[in-house]
C-alpha cells in the first residue's frame, strides 16, 4: 500500500514573518520636514509614512491559519518578453523610418536611466516574490505507489483508511437515485457545493462540514449548475430559462434572454456568466449589473460543450464538426477555431495556466493541445470509449469520466501537461458520469452522475496554499462582503477579454504609426528625422569647401562604417545560431561528416 | 609469324596514318635488351596494343573443356526471364469534353492522373543509364550540339546575307519542292495529301490576310516610279499584281477556321512549307492549352497515317528545335537523323511496355517497318501528353493497340472511383502545399493499390521507399492523419456495456462518415476565412474608354492591368503554418481603446516603452511590500503644510554678486569633481 498525505491541514500553520530582511533605504526628504544634516538622515526617527501605510493595509483575517498574502504561483504566468534589445534592427522596420533609428546603447541616457530603473524593479519584486514563498508552508498531497506499485490499483477505500480523520470525511457519497443524473459545482474558495439533478432537484451546501443551505425542487429540468462570485448566488439553467437563486433557495431573478441554456461558465474577474444555449447563441451576462453583455450567434448549432480558460478568461465552445473555437465578448467571430478531432467534440477543459486544452471527441480520441501559439497535440490517446466529461485540476490533474468510470492523469510537475501513458488513479461509480469538477484548494474531485454525487480523493490534486484576500475558504461574512466590494471595485471589462492578455500592456503600433504619418502630413516634414550632418565653420582657412567636403565625407563613412559593422555582427550571429541548431540536432558528429559539403 | 605480320600492319597503318602530320608520334621501340626482365616493368612499347592485365592472368592456353560450359553459362544468364503478365502503360482515356479539359490541364501541369505507382520523378530515376550508355549518350549530345551549331551558324549566316535575289531564289526553290513533294504525296496517299492542300489552302489565307501584294510596299512604291522607264520593273509590278488577283480570288469552299491560325504565331513563310512537325513542335510547347486540343487531332491523324518517307521528319524536329524551317540535304541533316533514329531506338527498348510486342513481331522486317513501330510509340506518346481524343481505331490499327484496349475499359472504372479524391487532392494542394497532397495520395492509394500490385508486381521494391518520403512529410500534418495511440489502457477499468459490439459498429460508422468531411470542410472554412482577410485590389478599370463599348466585351488585359491597384501583401497570417487551425485576425477595436497609442515623451522606441511598463504593479500581482514599493508616489505632500514657491536657489541658481560660484556654476563638471573629492576627504577624515 502506497504512502500518501492529504494537502491543507487546517490547524497546522506557520505564523506570518514580516520580512525584516529589507536593506535600509536612503529616505527622500520630505519639504515638511526640517532639513536635517546628510549623517544623521538615517538616524532620523521612524518616517511618518511608514506608520501610515502600517494603518492603511488591510485588515488581516482574524482566523489563525491565513497565510500572508502570496501570489506566487501567478508569477511564472506572466510571461516576460523575450528580450528585445538584442535587434533594434527588427524593431525598427515596425516603428517607421522617421523614428529615431539608434540602437539601445546610443539611446539617450533618459530613456536608457527609465528602462535600467524599470528593470531593477522587477528584479526586486521578483526577489520579493521569491522570498515570500517561504510562506507557503504547505505542501501539496502525493500518492506513491510501493516500488512499482501501480497507483492507479489503489482504491478510494484504501486511500480513506490511510489518511486522517479530517481528510477521510471529506470522502462521501450522496445517493440520489430519484432525481436523474447530477450536474455539480464548487464555489471559488472550494468551500460550498451545488449540485442539480436532471428532475429538478438543486441543492447547495458547505461540503466540508455538511452543513445544507438550501435544497429545492425547481420543478423542471435543470441542465447546469453554477455558483456566481460567491456562495450567495446560484445559477441554474433550466429547461426554458436561466435562474437565479440565493442560498436559501429563493428564486431572484428569472433571465428570459438566456433561454434554454445547455452549458454555464462563471468568469470571475469580469462579473461575467457564460451561457450556452441550444438555439446556438453564446451570451454574455453582466452579473454585478445585470446587462447582456454580448449575444453572439456561434452558427454551428447546439452548443452544449463549454468550458473556460481560467487565464484569460477565453471561451472555449466545442462542436459537432470536430472543431473547437475561442470566444470572447469583443468580437462577434471566434477569436481561433481549431479542427480537433474527425467526430464531433464531446467535452474540452483548459488548465489553470492556460497552457493546455484537452478536448475528447466521438472518434473516442483525447487529446492535449498546446494552447500557447500553436495549437497542435502534444499527446493523443485513444480511449475505449471515449471520455465524455473532461477536468483539469488546480495542479494539472485531468480526470476523464468515461461512462461510470472516472480516470485521472498527472503529470510532472505543475506546470507540466497530464501524460496519458498511465492513469494516476481510477473509479468506479454506481452510474454514467454527468458532471466533473476538482474542488479548488482541497485535494477532492467532485463526480454528479446518475446515481448521485461522489467526493472522492485525489492526493496532489488542490493547490495547498490559498490566498486568503483573493479565495478564502475560512472567511466569515464580513470578510466576504469586504472582498465582494473589492473585487467588484477591480471588475475587468468584459471588452478586455483577448487571447493574450497582456496585449494591453503593448503599445497600439498601429495607431501610433497613423498618427506620425500624419503628422508628418501636417507640418510637411519629419520631426524626428536625423538632420544630415552640417559641418561646423571653422577659421584660419580650415574652411574651405574641401574640406568641408572632406568632413562631410569622415561624418558618412563613419556612419556607413558603423552600418556594416551592425549588420556584419547580425550575419556572425544568425551563423552561430544556426551553427548551435546544427549541433543541437545531430547527435554525434560521424567521422565522414568531414566529406559532407 | 603470323602475329609478325599482323604487327607489321599495323606499323604500316600507323606510319600512313601520320603522315598527315597531324598525329605524328614517335614510335619508341626497344632495340636493345633490357637488363632486367621482370613482371614489374613489363612494357607493351612498339606493339601499338594496349596491355591488359587480364591478359597476364590468364593461361597461356585456354583449356577447351571448360569452353561449352562457359557458353552454355553465358547463353543462360543472356536470358531474361519473361515476365508475366507483361507491363502495360495504364491509359487514361477521357470521353466528355470537361474530362478532356481537365486532363489537359492536368497534363500541362504534369501531374498524374491515374495515380501512377511512380512519378514523373521516380520513372526517370529508373531510367537512368548505366555509365557506358551515359558515355554514349553523352558523346551523341555533344555531337548533336556541335551540329546544331553548326547549322545555327550557317542559318545566320543566310539569313544576314543581304542579296535580295537570293532569299528570292531559296523561297522559290522551297515553295517548289513543297509543290513537288506534295504531288508526290498526291500519288502515294491521297488522304495525306488532302491534309497537305489544306494546310497550303491555309497558308494562302494567310497570305492573304496579311496584304502583302497590295503593291503599297516600299519596294512597290518604288517599282511604281520606275515602271514607266523599266521594262524589268513593269514586269515585276505586273507580277505583284497578278499574285494579288490570285490571292484575293474568293474560293466557295470555305475551310477549317481561321482562329486557329491567328492563334499560333508562326510566320508565314514557315507555314508555306507544309510540314507536319512544326505542328508537333507547338503541341510541345504551344502556349494556349485551349487550342492545343484541336491542332493535335490534326496531327494525331496526320502521324496515324502510313507513310514511311513523312513520319520520321518529326523526331528530326525534336532535337533541331532552333533551327529554320528549309530542309537542306546536308549531312548534317541526315546525321541528326540517324543520331535520332539511333535514340528512338533506344528509347523504344526502355520503353519496353508498348513496343515490346510491336518490335517482337517487326524486328526482323525492314527498316521501315522498324521506323513504323517507332513511330507508333511516339504518336502514343503524343495521346499521352495531350491527352484529349478518343483513340480512334486507325485503319492500321494492329494487334497491340487492340490488346491494349480491353485494360483500357478495365481500368476506367477505378479511374471514376478516383475523381472526388482528386479533387480533394487538388483543394488541399492550394490549401496545404505540396506535401499534404502527397499525403492524400496515400490516402487514396489504398484503393488501387490492390490492383496495382497486381499488374505490376516488378514495381514492388518501389513502395516502401516513397512511404519512407512520405511519413517524413506527415509530422507537419497531424489531423488528416491520425497518430495510432495504443488502443487499450493498461488499468482494469474497461467497462461493459450492454451492447458494445453494436455501439462499436455505430461509432465506427458514424466515424467513417465524419472523417473527411470535417477536414474537407475545415479547409474550405480557412480559405475562406484567409481570402476575406487578404487586402483586395482595386480595379479602376472603365470599361468602354479609349476601345469599343458595348454588351459582352470586356476591357483588354492589358488596361485592366494598368488600372489595377495592387493592394499591398499584407503581413503573413499566423495559422500560416498550422493546418489545423484558423486565427481571427481582426483587429480587437475594444481593447485597441484601452491601449497607448502615443509614446511617452523619453521614449523613442515603442518596446522600451513597453518595457518600462511590463511589470505589473498591481497588489493581484505582488507581495504587499513590492505593490506597496511600486506605488509610492514622487511627491509626498502633508495636508495642512505650507508649500512654499520655488526660489532660484533651491534649483541651484545664485545671486550674480558672487563672483566665485559664478564661474563655479558655469563650469559644473568641476564643482562636481571637486565636490567629490572633498567628500572623500572628510569621508577618510
Amino acid at each position: 500500500m502506497g504512502e500518501m498525505e492529504t494537502a491543507p491541514k487546517p490547524g497546522r500553520d506557520v505564523p506570518p514573518k514580516k520580512d525584516k530582511l529589507q536593506t535600509k533605504r536612503k529616505k527622500p526628504r520630505r519639504y515638511w520636514e526640517e532639513e536635517t544634516v546628510p549623517t544623521t538622515d538615517g538616524a532620523s526617527p521612524g518616517p511618518p509614512c511608514n506608520k501610515k501605510n502600517r494603518e492603511l493595509r488591510p485588515q488581516r483575517p482574524k482566523n489563525a491559519h491565513i497565510l500572508k498574502k502570496s501570489r506566487i504561483s501567478k508569477q511564472p504566468q506572466v510571461p516576460k518578453k523575450p528580450q528585445e534589445w538584442k535587434n533594434p534592427e527588427s524593431q525598427r522596420s515596425l516603428s517607421g523610418a522617421g523614428l529615431g533609428s539608434s540602437p539601445l546603447p546610443r539611446s539617450k541616457a533618459k530613456t536608457r536611466s527609465r528602462l535600467e530603473v524599470a528593470e531593477a524593479e522587477e528584479e526586486e519584486t521578483s526577489i520579493k516574490a521569491a522570498r515570500s514563498e517561504l510562506l507557503l508552508a504547505e505542501e501539496p498531497g502525493f500518492l506513491e505507489g510501493e516500488d512499482g506499485e501501480d497507483t492507479a490499483k489503489i482504491c478510494q477505500a484504501d486511500i480513506v483508511e490511510a489518511v486522517d480523520i479530517a481528510s477521510a470525511a471529506k470522502h462521501f457519497d450522496l445517493n440520489l437515485r430519484q432525481f436523474g443524473p447530477y450536474r455539480l459545482n464548487y464555489s471559488r474558495t472550494g468551500r460550498h457545493l451545488a449540485f442539480g439533478g436532471r428532475r429538478g432537484h438543486v441543492a447547495a451546501l458547505d461540503w466540508v462540514t455538511k452543513k445544507l443551505m438550501c435544497e429545492i425542487n425547481v420543478m423542471e429540468a435543470v441542465r447546469d449548475i453554477r455558483f456566481l462570485h460567491s456562495e450567495a448566488l446560484l445559477a441554474v439553467a433550466q429547461n426554458r430559462w436561466l435562474h437565479i437563486y440565493d442560498n436559501q433557495g429563493i428564486e431572484l431573478h428569472c433571465i428570459r434572454r438566456c433561454d434554454r441554456v445547455t452549458r454555464l461558465e462563471f468568469l470571475p474577474f469580469h462579473f461575467l456568466l457564460a451561457t450556452a444555449s441550444e438555439t446556438g447563441f453564446l451570451t454574455y451576462l453582466d452579473v454585478s449589473v445585470g446587462k447582456i453583455v454580448a449575444a453572439l450567434n456561434v452558427r454551428a448549432g447546439r452548443l452544449d460543450v463549454m468550458s473556460q480558460n481560467p487565464y484569460n478568461a477565453v471561451i472555449h465552445l466545442g462542436h459537432s464538426n470536430g472543431t473547437v473555437s475561442l470566444w470572447s465578448p469583443a468580437m462577434k467571430e471566434p477569436l481561433a477555431k481549431i479542427l480537433c478531432h474527425r467526430g464531433g467534440v464531446r467535452a474540452v477543459a483548459v488548465d489553470s495556466t492556460g497552457t493546455y486544452m484537452a478536448t475528447s471527441g466521438l472518434d473516442h480520441q483525447l487529446k492535449i493541445f498546446d494552447l500557447r501559439g500553436t495549437y497542435q497535440p502534444l499527446s493523443t490517446r485513444t480511449l475505449p470509449h471515449g471520455a465524455g466529461h473532461l477536468a483539469f485540476s488546480q495542479r494539472g490533474l485531468l480526470v476523464a469520466g468515461m461512462g461510470d468510470v472516472v480516470n485521472i492523469w498527472a503529470g510532472q510537475g505543475k506546470a507540466s501537461p497530464p501524460s496519458l501513458e498511465q492513469p494516476y488513479l481510477t473509479h468506479r461509480l454506481s452510474g454514467p458520469v454527468h458532471g466533473l469538477q476538482f474542488c479548488p484548494f482541497e485535494d477532492v474531485l467532485g463526480v454528479g452522475h446518475s446515481g448521485g454525487v461522489t467526493s472522492m480523493l485525489v492526493p496532489g490534486a488542490g493547490e495547498p496554499n490559498f490566498d486568503g484576500l483573493e479565495s478564502n475558504p475560512y472567511r466569515s461574512r464580513k470578510q466576504r462582503q469586504e472582498w465582494e466590494v473589492k473585487a467588484l471595485l477591480e471588475k475587468v471589462p468584459a471588452e478586455l477579454i483577448c487571447l493574450d492578455p497582456r496585449a494591453l500592456a503593448e503599445v497600439d503600433v498601429i495607431s501610433l504609426e497613423q498618427g506620425k504619418k500624419e503628422r508628418i502630413e501636417r507640418l510637411g516634414y519629419d520631426p524626428e528625422a536625423k538632420a544630415p550632418f552640417q559641418p561646423k565653420p571653422k577659421q584660419k582657412g580650415r574652411s574651405s569647401t574641401a574640406s568641408l567636403v572632406k568632413r562631410k565625407r569622415k561624418v558618412m563613412d563613419e556612419e556607413h562604417r558603423d552600418k556594416v559593422r551592425q549588420s556584419l555582427q547580425q550575419q556572425q550571429q544568425q551563423q552561430q545560431q544556426k551553427e548551435a541548431k546544427a549541433k543541437s540536432t545531430g547527435a554525434r558528429p560521424s567521422a565522414l561528416d568531414r566529406f559532407v559539403r | 609469324g603470323d602475329n609478325d605480320g599482323e604487327r607489321e600492319h599495323q606499323k604500316l597503318l600507323e606510319a600512313i596514318s601520320s603522315l598527315d602530320g597531324k598525329n605524328r608520334r614517335k614510335l619508341a621501340e626497344r632495340s636493345e635488351a633490357s637488363l632486367k626482365v621482370s613482371e614489374f616493368n613489363v612494357s607493351s612499347e612498339g606493339s601499338g596494343e594496349k596491355l591488359v592485365l587480364a591478359d597476364l592472368l590468364e593461361p597461356v592456353k585456354t583449356s577447351s573443356s571448360l569452353a561449352t560450359v562457359k557458353k552454355q553459362l553465358n547463353r543462360v544468364k543472356s536470358k531474361k526471364t519473361v515476365e508475366l503478365p507483361l507491363n502495360k502503360e495504364e491509359i487514361e482515356r477521357a470521353r466528355t469534353p470537361l474530362e478532356q479539359e481537365i486532363f489537359n490541364l492536368l497534363h500541362k501541369n504534369k501531374q498524374p492522373v491515374a495515380d501512377p505507382l511512380l512519378t514523373p520523378v521516380e520513372k526517370a530515376s529508373l531510367q537512368a543509364m548505366s555509365l557506358e550508355e551515359a558515355k554514349m549518350r553523352r558523346a551523341e549530345l555533344q555531337r548533336a550540339r556541335a551540329l546544331q551549331s553548326y547549322y545555327e551558324a550557317k542559318a545566320r549566316r543566310e539569313k544576314k546575307i543581304k542579296s535580295k535575289k537570293y532569299h528570292k531564289v531559296v523561297k522559290k526553290g522551297k515553295a517548289k519542292k513543297a509543290l513537288k513533294e506534295f504531288e508526290q504525296l498526291r500519288k502515294v496517299n491521297p488522304a495525306a495529301a488532302l491534309e497537305e492542300l489544306e494546310k497550303i489552302e491555309k497558308a494562302r489565307m494567310m497570305e492573304r490576310m496579311s496584304l502583302k501584294h497590295q503593291n503599297s510596299g516600299k519596294w512597290a512604291k518604288s517599282k511604281a516610279i520606275m515602271a514607266k522607264y523599266d521594262l524589268e520593273a513593269r514586269q515585276a509590278m505586273q507580277e505583284q499584281l497578278a499574285k494579288n488577283k490570285e490571292l484575293t480570288q474568293k474560293l466557295q469552299v470555305a475551310s477549317e477556321s481561321e482562329e486557329e491560325e491567328g492563334g499560333t504565331e508562326e510566320k508565314v513563310e514557315e507555314l508555306l512549307v507544309p510540314d507536319v512537325v512544326n505542328e508537333v513542335q507547338m503541341n510541345a510547347d504551344g502556349p494556349n492549352p485551349w487550342m492545343l486540343r484541336s491542332c493535335t487531332s490534326d496531327t494525331k491523324e496526320a502521324a496515324t497515317q502510313e507513310d514511311p518517307e513523312q513520319l520520321p521528319e518529326p523526331e528530326a524536329h525534336e532535337v533541331s528545335e532552333s533551327e529554320g524551317e528549309d530542309r537542306p540535304v546536308a549531312e548534317e541533316e541526315i546525321l541528326l537523323r540517324e543520331f535520332e533514329e539511333r535514340r528512338s531506338l533506344r528509347k523504344r527498348s526502355e520503353l519496353s511496355q508498348d513496343a515490346e510486342p510491336a518490335g517482337s513481331q517487326e524486328t526482323k522486317d525492314s527498316s521501315s517497318q522498324e521506323v513504323l513501330s517507332e513511330l507508333r510509340v511516339l504518336s502514343q506518346k503524343l495521346k499521352e501528353n495531350d491527352q484529349s481524343r478518343k483513340q480512334k481505331a486507325s485503319s492500321e490499327g494492329t494487334i497491340p493497340q487492340v490488346q491494349r484496349e480491353e485494360p483500357a475499359t478495365e481500368e476506367e472504372e477505378p479511374l471514376l472511383l478516383q475523381r472526388p479524391e482528386r479533387v480533394q487532392t487538388l483543394e488541399e494542394l492550394e490549401e496545404l502545399g505540396k506535401e499534404e497532397c502527397f499525403q492524400n495520395k496515400e490516402l487514396s492509394r489504398p484503393v488501387l493499390e490492390g490492383q496495382q500490385s497486381e499488374r505490376t508486381p516488378n514495381n514492388r521494391p518501389d513502395a516502401p521507399k516513397k512511404k519512407k518520403k512520405e511519413q517524413m512529410i506527415d509530422l507537419q500534418n497531424l489531423l488528416t492523419t491520425q497518430s495510432p495511440s495504443v488502443k487499450s489502457l493498461a488499468v482494469p477499468t474497461i467497462e461493459e456495456l450492454e451492447d458494445e459490439e453494436e455501439r462499436n459498429q455505430r461509432q465506427m460508422i458514424k466515424e467513417a462518415f465524419a472523417g473527411d468531411d470535417v477536414i474537407r470542410d475545415f479547409l474550405k472554412e480557412k480559405r475562406e476565412a484567409v481570402e476575406a482577410s487578404k487586402p483586395k485590389d482595386v480595379d479602376l478599370t472603365l470599361p468602354g474608354w479609349g476601345e469599343w463599348g458595348g454588351v459582352g466585351l470586356k476591357p483588354s488585359a492589358k488596361k485592366r492591368r494598368r488600372f489595377l491597384i495592387k493592394a499591398p501583401e499584407g503581413p503573413p497570417r499566423k495559422d500560416k503554418n498550422l493546418p489545423n487551425v484558423i486565427i481571427n485576425e481582426k483587429r480587437n477595436i475594444h481593447t485597441a481603446a484601452h491601449q497607448v497609442r502615443v509614446l511617452p515623451y523619453p521614449f523613442t522606441h515603442h518596446w522600451q516603452f513597453e518595457r518600462t511598463i511590463q511589470t505589473p504593479i498591481g497588489s493581484t500581482w505582488n507581495t504587499q511590500r513590492a505593490f506597496q514599493k511600486l506605488t509610492t508616489p514622487k511627491v509626498v505632500t502633508k495636508p495642512g503644510h505650507i508649500i512654499n514657491p520655488i526660489k532660484a536657489e533651491d534649483v541651484g541658481y545664485r545671486s550674480s554678486s558672487r563672483s566665485d560660484l559664478s564661474v563655479i556654476q558655469r563650469n559644473p563638471k568641476r564643482i562636481t569633481t571637486r565636490h567629490k573629492k572633498q567628500l572623500k576627504k572628510s569621508s577618510v577624515d
